[in-house]
């Protein structure tokens, strides 16, 4: 027998919702109970949520949704984007529980989200907090070790509840006080996912996101490679949103320590670059179709001759003798360098980062 | 629905290179500061807004008023609902 609406007031439950299965079920299991449920989704700047879509102009004509949106619309509640980026550095910069096998630290992220969430919850005056954590699903932040230093780092303690494994977990207050009855709740863990799935079916759930290893570009090998790059030529740990929305996009080359090339590789990068011809120094082939690239360093006129080459070799001019660039500054002033294009062997592996 | 016919406005949010889910979040921010009946017209280059404001709308209340799509830049008017 539950207590959700006690007093007259029903209880509220803020849900951490990433637009997966797993936080879509548990907001329907305390819906069932009577609970109002409310969502907070958190903007990292790492989420993968579409952005090389927005960018890509092949990509353009995929089906694309925003799954937080479309899992708050299904169920019928509504959802709180909030934008984390500035207060987030402190987590992906130094993380007190380090890295898994990326850059992403995943365990600070939960506990920094939680916390965040807790903040939420107390401002506007909500009852208690749910995620759609299941024991053992992760191999960081969602263990049955730990689960505990979640619930405590972030400040949450007992008012934080997971729905999908609340059996196999120490009673919390909303239990306690009968908000939720907790023999409804759920055991689930593992990374199998029949359960959820079966629960799935069970609330008519289709057309749901697939887990595709995860939701944050800090999981990803190749994006996490680009941003270990930039710390090292910064000679320091920092970023700043342009920086990581850049890493997202284009060929990312370095052909000395001090400047890298990001140059487009298809007509919508060229086009996402050229809005940030404000921000960075950036080059065009004018004598030749090619792509607009950008400029992160301090070139020196050696170097940009250089970077011309280079770029010369990505434009259809690469066979040509001469290609004319126009190399622009910040400030919108241009001039054009003629130079000879890279031949193929002339530009090292390892300069693509 | 009923909208009120005196004070209302119509701001514009530029939220042109800016990728989703920013465009949604200053959409959300900046109608928080208006008033129900107000228009808003948010200008921006990721077409993932095609489907993301809507469907922020949709959950949150507000309506759209038009969508405007060009080659690289999407307008879209929406009214501004009950705020709650």
């Amino acid at each position: 027998m539950t207590n959700s609406i006690n007093n007259g007031k029903k209880r509220k439950a803020v849900a951490l919702v990433s637009g997966g299965l797993d936080s879509m079920l548990a907001v329907r299991v305390m819906q069932e109970q009577g609970i109002h449920v409310e969502g907070i989704n958190f903007y990292t700047g790492f989420c993968i949520e579409g952005h090389t879509q927005a960018i890509r102009k092949k990509d353009r004509d995929k089906p694309k949704r925003n799954n937080a949106l479309w899992v708050a619309e299904q169920l019928g509640i509504k959802l709180h984007i909030i934008d984390v980026t500035e207060d987030y550095k402190s987590v992906v910069i130094n993380p007190k529980h380090g890295y898994g096998a990326n850059l992403n630290p995943c365990l600070d992220c939960k506990g920094f989200m939680v916390h965040e969430a807790m903040e939420w919850m107390t401002k506007h005056d909500f009852d208690f907090l749910i995620t759609g954590e299941v024991i053992g699903q992760r191999p960081m932040s969602q263990r049955k070790g730990t689960m505990p230093i979640v619930t405590k780092e972030s400040g949450a303690g007992d008012l934080l509840l997971r729905p999908l494994c609340a059996k196999l977990l120490p009673e919390t207050l909303p239990e306690r006080e009968g908000w939720v009855d907790r023999e409804q709740l759920l055991g689930f863990s593992g990374r199998n996912r029949t359960p959820q799935m079966a629960l799935a079916e069970k609330y008519g759930f289709k057309n749901y996101a697939q887990p595709a290893g995860g939701c944050c570009f800090l999981t990803d090998a190749s994006y996490s490679k680009k941003l270990a790059d930039l710390w090292k030529a910064r000679g320091e740990k920092t970023y700043e949103i342009d920086d990581i929305v850049m890493l997202k996009v284009g060929r990312h080359l370095r052909p000395r320590p001090h400047f890298k090339i990001i140059i487009a590789r298809e007509e919508g990068e060229t086009n996402f670059l050229r809005g940030y011809r404000k921000n960075y120094l950036s080059m065009s082939t004018i004598s030749h179709p090619g792509p607009v690239s950008l400029i992160d360093g301090e070139p020196d006129d050696d170097d940009l001759e250089l970077a011309a080459r280079l770029v010369a070799r990505f434009s259809s001019g690469r066979e040509a003798e001469l290609v004319t660039v126009e190399v622009m500054q910040k400030n919108g002033e241009s001039r054009n360098i003629d130079v000879k294009p890279l031949l193929a062997d002339e530009v090292p592996g390892e300069w693509y980062v | 629905m009923k909208f009120p016919v005196s004070g209302m406005s119509e701001t514009t949010l530029d939220a042109r290179n800016l990728l989703c889910p920013l465009p949604v979040i200053r959409t959300q921010n900046t109608v928080e500061e208006l008033q129900q009946g107000d228009t808003l017209l948010v200008k921006c280059t990721d077409h993932g807004v095609i489907n993301d404001i809507p469907a922020w709308c949709r959950i949150n209340g507000h309506e759209i008023l038009s969508i405007d799509e060009q080659e690289y830049e999407i307008v879209i008017k929406l009214r501004v609902g009950k705020n709650s």
